[in-house]
């Protein structure tokens, strides 16, 4: 059976390159598996384009980025890692060079989300705005969906928050596109999340949540208790990280003592002091 | 004379964008510029203090990790604290550090830098037995050759056997870097942004299981690094023994040091560190650190002049667009007004100029294998060396560090923010000496600086009109072929660029920021 390939583009905008590194670290496939092998039977991700990874530098790979868009419309996958700025016409963020001008990664994200089958925004910063859109959001910072809003354009957008996304969170959305194609509505959340990763809220699956539900608190850090009174924005955040685990299952945010910061949900770090708990009103109601 | 431009620099963290012009097949100009600007440092203001740790290691998700460790010290040193963390929790920030340490020169040699030295297409022809290299063949029988072309073609040089064991290598590589990673988040939570570091220590506390998992995947990367890493390079360096001679530099070099060994001394200068802090040069004489001598000088940076030549601490960010002059957003920053480089380079030659007897031994050997002398290591492949030796430094180092941990006993001790306050952070980490310095006014963060190891590396020319380090590599370089130019990219991976992490960067061209013209 021919491989069918599924030509990928992957660019980077106002982020920190978190979501790429992230991804390096999925186990099962691999990145080598995702790179090169058949990552379902008889399907091949074709990332073409991927400033990190990629061998080749400046207007060549400029060139395959655009050919790509012209040649395989509808049918390559566009994926965003980054927040796309907006203020001054995006000269906060400039990309390669398109006609001998240096060109925004605005003007990209908009002329490559056209022609393609479906976007991605991996990671809070292109899914939300994430950090560099904090306030007071210095460069005009918005999210892929608000950039793809603005001008009208509806191809299929699929949000893969968290800072970093699990690498796992990527991968199932790929993997779940190339079985049974591109999610339905009813798969995805209000901000387009998928459910299968984000249908539940941390605090649900917490194994603290019997120190909670007792009214045992950790006073600091390293103490045993729930660590609602740190901080911890388990209550409000949408993500499976207690069941799943990070980097090959060996622990998590809170499993470390740490608090959950809230790092997959809009207004992450607009939201309160990090470690200030949470206010009563800031509760979903089945808390 | 014509002038090569390449945009997007690929396989580095960032946004970055270089400029050569060559006169007589010679570099007789050059310019970096990073292409992007997140103005961090203003979304910090304001906040509350202990959110910079959090916040400043998403400045770069390559190397979070000293990101996170530099501004637990630097709020450390505001809380009053530095010499209170606990010791469990002092060496679990030592082993989070040295475990991303790790990962990331492995990834920068195999992933970022292999590939300019290392061709993969040739594997079209592989008749041999190895899954991983028979997987990569088959690939490039598919047709479909993203990312591995477009590429520069021509100098490609390693004899059949020693490439193919490149490639295989290159795959194992992906492994063991994910392994530095899986061991970081043992104690970090996860990675990359780790949890666990905070200031007054780390949340996560020492457990025997958690400790024997760290020493196994550690034992294993420190088989990798003695038995694969450090031969690859060595059998790099052979073959492209030109670029022992290519990429000089500015010739000094500093460090800030790095893992803290002494948790008892409060002024960060005066702790003890297993990578000493200090400076050297070509002299290989070592010099005390003094970070009092670190300014920022502007004169061809888009800021206000009335702002140059400012320690950190007293840091701002006044722009002035129009400036004549001016081609970056990147601020030079200057020791006793000189152009220093920092880097794995620097670290290994400061602390071989100190007399480390395990540096200088390791470094001597490793010279005679090449029958090289020290002097040979300012350049592309004396920087790729030193990132290797270092890389064994920390991983020997840590199969010592991880013992020393004590369950039962404390990692994190509590404190009162105070409503007025200065600190400062400074460590070594992948790519070099990250400083962050803070000041804190009515409870609340008044102003944060942060100068990054690329700020230093990749910075433009100063107020005396010195270019940068990179800068300087760059010119004077001969370059073979216009339409291919190896000798620039190699160059400037040789410094393992971290874009994302110098803050104030822009817009280059010598364009002025308001008649940048973008489509």
């Amino acid at each position: 059976m021919a491989t069918k390939e599924y030509p990928a583009i992957w660019l980077q905008a106002a982020g920190c390159t978190g979501c790429s590194v992230s991804l390096l670290n999925a186990v099962n496939p691999s990145i080598k598996n995702i790179l090169v092998d058949e990552v379902l039977p008889g399907s091949h991700i074709n990332l073409r384009f991927h400033p990190t990874v990629m061998a080749g530098a400046g207007a060549p790979i400029i060139e395959v980025m655009v050919d790509t868009s012209r040649k395989k419309k509808k049918g390559y996958i566009l994926i965003v890692e980054g927040a796309i700025p907006t203020a001054r016409e995006g000269i906060y963020g400039v990309f390669g060079e398109r006609e001998g001008k240096p060109t925004t990664m605005q003007s990209w994200v908009e002329t490559l989300a056209k022609d393609a089958l479906a976007v991605m925004a991996l990671g809070t910063c292109a899914a939300f705005g994430g950090i560099p859109a904090a306030n007071p959001n210095p460069t005009g910072c918005r999210s892929v969906g608000g950039i793809l809003e603005g001008k009208g354009i509806n191809t299929p957008l699929v949000n893969i928050p968290g800072c970093p996304p699990h690498p796992e969170w990527f991968v199932g959305t790929v993997a779940s596109v190339l079985l049974w194609g591109l999610p339905r509505a009813e798969d995805l959340d209000e901000h387009r999340r998928p459910k299968a990763f984000y249908g539940q809220t941390i605090h649900e699956n917490c194994p603290r949540r019997a120190y909670y539900d007792e009214n045992k608190f950790a006073k600091k850090f390293g103490d045993p208790g729930c660590n609602y009174e740190l901080g911890c924005r388990g209550p409000i955040t949408h993500a499976d990280c207690p069941v799943r685990l990070w980097n090959d299952r060996v622990n998590w945010c809170v499993g470390c003592g740490a608090t959950c910061i809230g790092c997959t949900e809009p207004g992450f770090f607009d939201i309160a002091p990090l470690y200030e708990k949470l206010s009563e009103s800031a509760l979903p109601e089945e808390v | 004379m014509g002038k090569i431009t390449i945009d997007p620099v690929t396989r580095i963290e960032g946004h970055l964008k270089v400029e050569v012009v060559v006169d007589g097949g010679k570099v007789k100009e050059a310019r970096s510029s990073g292409m992007l600007f997140r103005g961090l440092e203003l979304i910090l203001r304001g906040r509350d203090p202990r959110d910079a740790q959090r916040i400043t290691q998403r400045i770069c998700g390559v190397c979070p990790t000293v990101h996170s460790t530099v501004a637990a010290l630097n709020l450390d040193s505001a809380l009053g604290i530095g010499d209170k963390i606990p010791d469990n929790g002092r060496v679990i920030r030592n082993l989070i550090l040295g475990a991303a340490h790790v990962a990331d020169h492995i990834l920068h040699f195999y992933h970022l830098a292999a590939l300019d030295y290392v061709d993969v297409a040739r594997l079209a022809k592989y008749e041999g037995n190895n899954p991983a290299l028979n997987s990569i063949r088959n690939f490039i029988a598919r047709g479909e050759l993203g990312p591995f072309v477009p590429r520069y073609e021509g100098d490609y040089r390693l004899p059949d056997p020693v490439n193919e064991q490149a490639v295989a290598h290159y795959v194992a590589a992906f492994d063991m870097r994910r392994k530095g990673q899986e061991m970081l988040a043992i104690f970090g939570g996860k990675v990359p942004h780790n949890m666990a570091i905070m200031p007054g220590g780390v949340a996560s506390v020492p457990t025997v299981d958690n400790m024997t998992s760290f020493l196994w995947r550690l034992k294993a990367l420190q088989e990798f690094v003695d038995n694969v890493y450090l031969p690859d390079v060595l059998a790099v360096a052979n073959v492209y023994s030109d670029y022992f001679e290519i990429g000089y530099g500015c010739g000094d070099l500093l460090t800030y040091g790095s893992y803290e060994l002494d948790g008892k001394e409060a002024d960060l200068t005066k702790r003890k560190r297993f990578f000493r802090p200090g400076t050297t040069s070509t002299d290989l004489k070592f010099r005390e650190l003094d970070p009092a001598k670190i300014t920022e000088e502007v004169r061809h940076s888009w800021y206000a002049d009335s702002i140059s030549g400012r320690h950190p601490s007293q840091g701002d960010v006044v722009l002035d667009e129009g400036k004549r002059g001016a081609y970056s957003w990147l601020k030079s920053p200057r020791y006793g007004g000189m152009v220093f480089e920092v880097g794995p380079l620097a670290q290994m030659m400061v602390n071989y100029a100190d007399g480390n007897h395990k540096v200088r031994n390791l470094v001597d050997s490793t010279l005679s294998q090449l029958s090289l002398k020290p002097k040979a290591l300012f350049s592309v492949m004396g920087r790729h060396l030193c990132r290797a030796l270092q890389t064994k430094f920390v991983v020997d180092a840590m199969v010592d560090w991880v013992l020393q941990l004590k369950p039962g006993e404390p990692a994190y001790i509590s404190y009162e923010l105070p409503r007025q306050a200065t600190g400062m952070g400074l460590a070594d980490g992948p790519r070099g000496g990250l400083g962050h310095w803070v000041e804190i006014k009515e409870g609340r963060i008044a102003n944060y600086q942060v100068i990054t190891p690329s700020t230093w590396n990749m910075s433009p020319r100063d107020d005396k009109d010195q270019p940068g380090p990179l800068e300087q590599a760059m010119i004077g370089t001969k370059i073979r072929n216009e339409a291919n130019p190896f000798e620039v990219v190699r160059i400037v991976r040789s410094f393992d660029p971290c874009l994302a992490c110098s803050i104030h960067l822009l817009s280059p061209k010598g364009h002025d920021l308001g008649k940048l013209r973008v489509c």
